[in-house]
């Protein structure tokens, strides 16, 4: 356990915990009271916005909001990316090509602009199906990474042997590769789960999201139609931010540290201290 | 050869699935967005005979033609150039709103993403070289900065750089009062002015991924056996750095450059949408709260396809600066 995943971990257990317990703690968040916009203190742990909604309660329920999207998008995204990665290199050939091909001009085709697109022909939407968008322009990036280890994992000595022994195809795929790919899958979901957050928000941020529904993104939107800018209402719209800044870079923190117990070169370690090592040994 | 002929077949392929996508949206949406456009439409003024065609042709109508045909008037109505009028900025065509906003988004983003990308990789350079270092502890700030949404750094930024201590426009993209857009002095300084705070935000927000790849590529070049080799002739510090383990290490950061560039892109236009920055994204916004179909597509189109050229002349770069991948293929 080194201390970026200790660190990472934390923050986001936080976050979540925040997300799941909050909502239950607070009161409504929608409550219009005859305060105006009140900076923090009086009772109001993060002040209210301008109709005298309770902040605080506004990003509890919010924390719940964008870490449903963030969890049911990087869902999405692992079962398609899985399915056009892993399963497309496994079989090989022509269905590899077909994937492959599919996978880049995905890729190619930028995600956002093709969310707004779809999203301003629907004007009711569920929160559900802002995670399925999400999900379908996202996937791409993460079914490339998977194809390419995919590969050099199938032609390794010891698949061949499995292939060789008469193993079943899908007894390959599900004990022999898969579980080699698990780190790797792991930090595509998070990574999934961050693009999922902050693409939500940036929908949200533009009056596109989900109707009705609480996320980061829709309290920016309310305190930039608001003018809290303007007004310097900073407790209104720092904290959402602020709390998508921190759940990505714990996300990150966990990233890395996956990212190096599956590559080990890159330890943090000083060239001097690495050549210092092999003259020892 | 094959390599170049490979990668223009993919980039065709990839040209008609965006095409083909930008036909089949409207169509398969719920709702019918030419009746809407053409009665929105309707009240600023006469609709013309061709008007509603080259709508209809982009969105799709309730006539009993087939799916095919209509795929061909689509074709045919797109190489003509005719994307049908606006109505957010009536009565101007779509394809003049776009020739208007293209050239400030391209030159915002454009700028932003080479200084990034140049800032970025000698940073990450410098810290794969020196791991450990001080500057190899500048990565998990660049990457908190990161997932920061851009929308709201910019919000943060236009808050203490633009309202609490006035440095920089609130808004727009060059001043409207004083100058006149042109080739003048004014103008250019009024520019520059006005696209700093913006350009900022996208640097920022985006440096921190050009760092880290290129970091973690110095880190796995370091440890190649010719690298070893170098040192061993005794070559200098900065020649095993440059020619030998940065020229290396930089080709995953610039074949990883389409994931990126649809990312900023993406990025850039709710930026623009805090800055009110009189570029494509902010067409697209105000098409959107329109409901300006026929402008929203346009956008769409021309953003895929600048994306799709960015990157065709990227993978053609790679192509001159990599042997290997001509090799292989």
């Amino acid at each position: 356990m080194t201390l970026k995943l200790a660190v990472g971990l934390g923050i986001a257990g936080i976050i979540v915990v925040f997300g799941v317990v909050g909502p239950l703690l607070v009161g409504n968040p929608s409550t219009v009271r005859d305060l105006g916009l009140t900076g923090p203190g009086n009772g109001f742990l993060l002040g209210t916005t301008q109709t005298g909604q309770d902040v605080f309660a506004q990003l509890a329920y919010a924390t719940r909001g964008s870490l449903i999207i963030g969890v049911v998008v990087g869902a999405l995204t692992l079962l398609l990316s899985s399915f056009f990665g892993i399963v497309g290199a496994f079989v090989g050939g022509w269905a590899d090509e077909a994937f492959s091909l599919f996978t880049n001009i995905m890729l190619v085709i930028p995600g956002l602009p093709l969310v707004i697109l779809i999203s301003s022909y629907v004007p009711n939407k569920s929160i559900w199906l802002v995670a399925a968008v999400l999900a379908i322009t996202s996937w791409a990036g993460s079914a490339r990474v998977l194809r390419g280890f995919t590969l050099s994992v199938r032609s390794r000595d010891y698949v061949l042997a499995a292939r060789i022994s008469g193993e079943k195809r899908w007894r390959i795929l599900f004990v022999e590769i898969l579980p080699n790919l698990i780190p790797l899958l792991a930090s595509q979901v998070v990574f999934a789960v961050i693009f999922a957050i902050l693409g939500e928000a940036g929908l949200s941020f533009l009056g596109l999201g989900a109707s009705g529904s609480f996320t980061w993104g829709t309290m920016l939107f309310y305190a930039q139609n608001g003018l809290a800018l303007r007004l310097g209402a900073w407790w209104w719209f720092a904290p959402p931010g602020l709390a998508i800044a921190l759940f990505g870079a714990a996300l990150s923190l966990i990233n890395f540290s996956i990212d190096e117990i599956i590559n080990p070169k890159l330890r943090s370690q000083t060239r001097a201290e690495r050549n210092k090592w092999s003259v020892k040994s | 050869m094959r390599y170049l002929l490979r990668k223009l077949v993919f980039y065709v392929a990839a040209l008609w699935a965006a095409l083909t996508l930008n036909f089949l949206i409207p169509r398969l949406m719920p709702g019918n967005p030419v009746d809407l456009m053409l009665s929105k439409l309707a009240t600023k003024g006469p609709v013309t005979p061709t008007t509603r065609a080259a709508i209809e042709a982009l969105l799709g109508t309730d006539t009993h033609s087939s799916l095919w045909a209509q795929y061909w008037t689509y074709l045919h109505q797109l190489v003509s150039g005719n994307l049908g009028t606006s109505i957010a900025y009536f009565p101007e065509p779509v394809s003049q709103v776009i020739g208007q906003t293209l050239p400030w988004t391209v030159g915002l983003i454009g700028l932003a993403t080479v200084i990034s990308f140049a800032v970025g990789i000698l940073l990450g350079r410098a810290a794969g070289w020196r791991r450990g270092s001080w500057i190899d502890n500048l990565i998990p700030v660049t990457t908190m900065l990161q997932s920061v949404p851009y929308f709201w750094l910019a919000l943060l930024l236009l808050f203490l750089l633009g309202s609490t201590w006035p440095v920089f426009p609130l808004n727009g993209g060059y001043d409207v009062y004083s100058v006149t857009p042109g080739w003048n002095l004014p103008f250019a300084q009024s520019v520059v002015y006005h696209g700093a705070l913006p350009a900022l935000t996208i640097v920022i927000s985006s440096i921190g991924g050009w760092m880290l790849g290129m970091r973690n590529m110095m880190v796995s070049t370091l440890s190649e056996d010719f690298v070893v080799t170098a040192e061993a002739k005794g070559l200098t510090p900065r020649r095993i750095r440059s020619r030998y383990v940065a020229r290396n290490a930089i080709l995953p950061s610039i074949s990883g450059f389409a994931i990126s560039l649809g990312f900023v892109v993406a990025g850039s236009i709710v930026t623009e949408a805090v800055f009110t920055y009189p570029g494509i994204g902010s067409a697209l916004l105000l098409a959107v709260g329109n409901n300006d179909y026929a402008l929203m597509q346009g956008v769409f189109l021309i953003i895929t396809l600048a994306v799709l050229g960015a990157n065709l002349l990227v993978d053609l770069l790679y192509g001159v600066i990599d042997p290997r991948t001509r090799a292989r293929s």
